[in-house]
């Protein structure tokens, strides 16, 4: 059992959660996540590492409310206990085995969707304590929906907002601003990392791709054990197959196979949930 | 002499294809005891050395025979510390009851059943006969809590050890748990007994433990002071064939399906983890595992079909599981090997197109091996196909320690009589050793490496 030490809702439907859990918050590293489950019936849900405490011995989740299992983990509150937590798992990300030197001659674009914002977080502050030049780009339906933004100022160089209907910064989706800010602003990026979901990584790695700049993204399949052992999470990567929880999370955006990893993603969706076929086939058996 | 075994009591087919509880029933204390009358009581006897533990197999069924069920199962704990579970899972027409000399002219007598009736009614009366040695302060780490840890940490804790078990999964249990299901191995009343055994040795269990990533194993060296670790990580990965239309919607591996239904209870309402439920399942292959993840679709509603390259002669699976899956309407499709998977427009599987095969000249494994006939493709119809093609060790913890070498198949080598590792203090057993084998063998190599680790931590630390 791991204790919720704190909860805060950070806009509509996104949750922030410190969880104690002192063996993960003293191996954590950044680009690496998680399975957590709620109760003792719950489902195991990969969630994004976005921050540790190894002296409080405390690991932050956030996490956006989508259906029954991330509800669940909402309906908890500080003082509650999340029955599973389990990490850290899959690879840190490169950038935290590289030579600090050789990273402060780089120039890293970061680009975050939605509740991506919260896995960049611990990447973008790690860089910025090695003191490297880091920019951000930060899309989001409208400003209610937008998190983190002070946390992220402080840990970039430049923060670029965008929000789909225009209520602040830039009216526009996140490939628009990349593109503007390398075609009419001057810019030069050695690297880009995406995260959010599947489809704004799909677009950015096409768009990093014309521009010519390498890309790291951060995939999200559906997992179950999240060790290697089932092979739901399996992704194509340039033609190989690949399990996204040992061999990931983080691939070059530009070797994906982003179709097929939709597809699965949505692979429970298009039943609409397990309760619908159970009733499915309890009439059947009443036929 | 009786030539037939007594029959066992099993749930009718019709009704338990939509059951998840135990398919059979095994004896009573009338049946068993009337069993244990066709036991010749051998003064050589065959059985014993073919089963991989060597349990006086004789021995305990005469105390059954004069009705001592309590010191029957002391005769078997002299060997094995699963009886209840290795009574269900054995392959017992392979090992024990496979030499039994009635089985020359009738039936062999039914040894797995009499164990397992002999662990449960000890079980349910509550016998106690474990003996415990004074504490001696010294902590081993067990890794993985399958058989083959539990096994070791259970012979350790009994020596005075205190004992750590690190489980990757949210409950304890291995294959036990997660791969083999609920109606051949029940887990309340079978698993989580042994289990809680354990605990009552006063072994620790840390669950969501990764050896190589929550922890690794030089820290637990460094900064936990264990003195030794055993290594029962297991053969948790899953194969796949590598043919077209494999990352289809409705491809999974048998580790997935199992492990959904299984662990995760998928197959109940109360619980929150989704399965797809296809009408008709496809499972390649036909080993155990295959024939759990068929019978388990059965029973989640499904038709479903095993695939299987050889013939019904080769099928690695259990007599006993074949015969089930049978009766539970499961169809054989034999001699018959996958080539494609068809997905529809929306990338969901629709069908599985195959070839027929014919057996030519013996292979390495010194079954036929199958080739495939020119222009026999077909297509079988489904919506879900499940692979179970085997598994193969987790390389997460060879790769995180160092010194610890391992074969081209990334089985972990270790020295066969101690069961210790390429590295000092680090032992290994089970199938992260050998690849996947059989419960009965992980115990044993269990219980042997808990000897090996006995003997290194009396000559280095407590001399
Ligand atoms: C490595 C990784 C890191 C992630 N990090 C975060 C994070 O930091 N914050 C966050 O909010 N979400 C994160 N996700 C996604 C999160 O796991 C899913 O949103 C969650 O599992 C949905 O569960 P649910 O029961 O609430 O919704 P469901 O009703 O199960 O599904 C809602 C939607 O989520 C998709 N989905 C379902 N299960 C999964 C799954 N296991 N993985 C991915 N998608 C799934 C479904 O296809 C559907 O579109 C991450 C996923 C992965 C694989
Ligand atoms: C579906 C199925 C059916 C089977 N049927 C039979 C049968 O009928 N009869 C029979 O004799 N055998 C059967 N087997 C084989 C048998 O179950 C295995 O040989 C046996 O369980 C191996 O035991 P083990 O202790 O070595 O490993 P496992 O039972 O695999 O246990 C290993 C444990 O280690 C954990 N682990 C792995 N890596 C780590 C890590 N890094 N850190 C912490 N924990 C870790 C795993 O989560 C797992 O719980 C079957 C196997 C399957 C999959
Ligand atoms: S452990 Fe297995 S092989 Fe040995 S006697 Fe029991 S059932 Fe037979
Ligand atoms: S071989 Fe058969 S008859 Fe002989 S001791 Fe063993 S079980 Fe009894
Ligand atoms: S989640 Fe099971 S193998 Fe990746």
């Amino acid at each position: 059992m791991y204790l919720i030490t704190k909860k805060e809702e950070l806009t509509e439907n996104i949750y922030w959660m410190d969880v104690c859990a002192p063996r993960v918050a003293k191996s954590a590293k950044p680009g690496q996540f998680l399975i957590v489950k709620a109760g003792e019936k719950g489902e195991r849900i990969p969630l994004t590492i976005c921050d540790y405490d190894k002296e409080q011995g405390t690991v932050s989740i956030v996490f956006q409310t989508l259906g029954d299992s991330t509800k669940k983990i909402a309906a908890l509150n500080e003082g509650e206990y999340l029955h599973d937590f389990v990490g850290p798992l899959g690879n840190p990300s490169e950038l935290v085995f590289e030579d600090p030197e050789e990273l402060r001659k780089k120039k890293i674009l970061f680009v975050a969707g939605g509740v991506g914002t919260a896995p960049v977080y611990p990447q973008i502050k790690f860089l910025h304590d090695l003191g490297v030049d880091v920019d951000v780009v930060l899309g989001t339906k409208s400003k209610t929906t937008l998190i983190l933004e002070d946390k992220m100022k402080g840990a970039c160089t430049n923060l670029y907002v965008c929000t789909d209907d225009g209520s602040y910064g830039f009216k526009g989706m996140v490939t628009d601003r990349v593109k503007a800010l390398v075609e009419n602003e001057g810019k030069t990026y050695d690297l880009c990392v995406a995260i959010g979901p599947m489809i704004m990584m799909k677009f950015v790695s096409k768009l990093t791709k014309e521009l010519g700049i390498h890309t790291i993204v951060s995939l999200n399949p559906i997992m179950v054990d999240g060790t290697g052992m089932c092979g739901a999470c399996r992704v194509t990567i340039d033609g190989k197959v690949k399990f996204a929880c040992v061999d990931g999370p983080e691939f070059d955006g530009h070797l994906i196979d982003f179709d097929e990893a939709m597809r699965r993603q949505a692979m429970y969706k298009t039943v609409e949930g397990k309760k619908a076929i159970l009733q499915e086939n309890k009439e059947r058996e009443h036929k | 002499m009786r030539l037939n075994k007594v029959p066992v009591r099993e749930q009718d087919p019709e009704v338990r294809k939509r059951n998840f509880s135990e398919v059979s029933f095994g004896y009573n204390m009338e049946e068993a005891m009337s069993e244990a009358e066709r036991c010749l009581n051998c003064k050589k006897p065959k059985c014993v050395p073919a089963c991989p533990v060597a349990i006086d197999i004789p021995g305990f069924i005469r105390e059954l025979k004069d009705g001592n069920v309590g010191e029957a199962a002391k005769v078997i704990a002299r060997s094995s510390c699963l009886p209840a579970v290795c009574g269900r899972v054995c392959p017992q027409e392979e090992q024990c009851e496979g030499s039994c000399i009635v089985g020359l002219r009738g039936e062999a007598v039914n040894i797995g059943k009499l164990e397992r009736f002999v662990a449960d009614w000890s079980r349910q009366n509550n016998i106690e006969f474990t003996e415990k040695q004074p504490a001696n302060g010294m902590k081993v780490a067990v890794i993985g809590s399958g058989p083959a840890g539990l096994s070791c940490a259970g012979d350790l804790a009994k020596m005075g050890y205190d004992v750590t078990i690190f489980e990757a999964l949210h409950e304890p249990g291995g294959v036990l748990v997660y791969g083999i299901p609920e109606f051949r191995l029940p887990k309340e009343a079978v698993v989580r007994e042994e289990i809680n055994l354990l605990k009552k040795l006063g072994v620790k269990l840390e669950t969501n433990v990764i050896i190589g990533r929550t922890v690794t194993i030089e820290e637990l060296f460094r900064d936990e002071d264990f003195k030794a670790v055993f290594v029962g990580s297991g053969a948790g990965l899953p194969k796949f064939m590598g043919i077209p239309g494999e990352n289809s919607n409705g491809v999974m591996s048998a580790n997935e399906y199992l492990t959904r239904a299984n662990l995760m209870k998928a197959f109940r309402n109360d619980y929150d983890t989704p399965i797809t439920m296809g009408r008709k399942v496809a499972v390649v292959g036909a080993g155990n595992v295959a024939m759990d993840a068929a019978r388990t679709a059965v029973r989640l509603g499904a038709e479903a079909y095993i695939v299987y390259r050889r013939s019904e002669k080769e099928i690695p699976a259990r007599i006993e599981e074949v015969h089930h899956a049978k009766e539970e309407g499961v169809i054989f499709n034999l001699l018959v090997n996958p080539v494609a998977i068809l997905a529809d427009e929306k990338g969901w599987v629709k069908g599985l197109r195959c070839v027929r095969m014919e057996l030519g000249e013996p292979d390495e494994s010194g079954r036929r091996r199958p080739v495939e006939m020119k222009g026999s493709e077909f297509d079988i119809e489904c919506d879900s196909v499940i692979m179970s093609l085997g598994t193969s060790p987790n390389p997460l913890i060879a790769s995180t320690t160092e010194g610890i070498s391992t074969n081209r198949h990334g089985c972990i080598l270790i020295d066969e009589a101690s069961g210790e590792s390429s590295r000092e203090g680090i032992f290994a057993g089970g199938d992260a050793v050998t690849g996947s084998a059989t419960v009965i063998l992980a115990m044993s190599a269990g219980r042997k490496a808990a000897a090996g680790i006995d003997k290194y931590i009396k000559g280095k630390y407590m001399r």
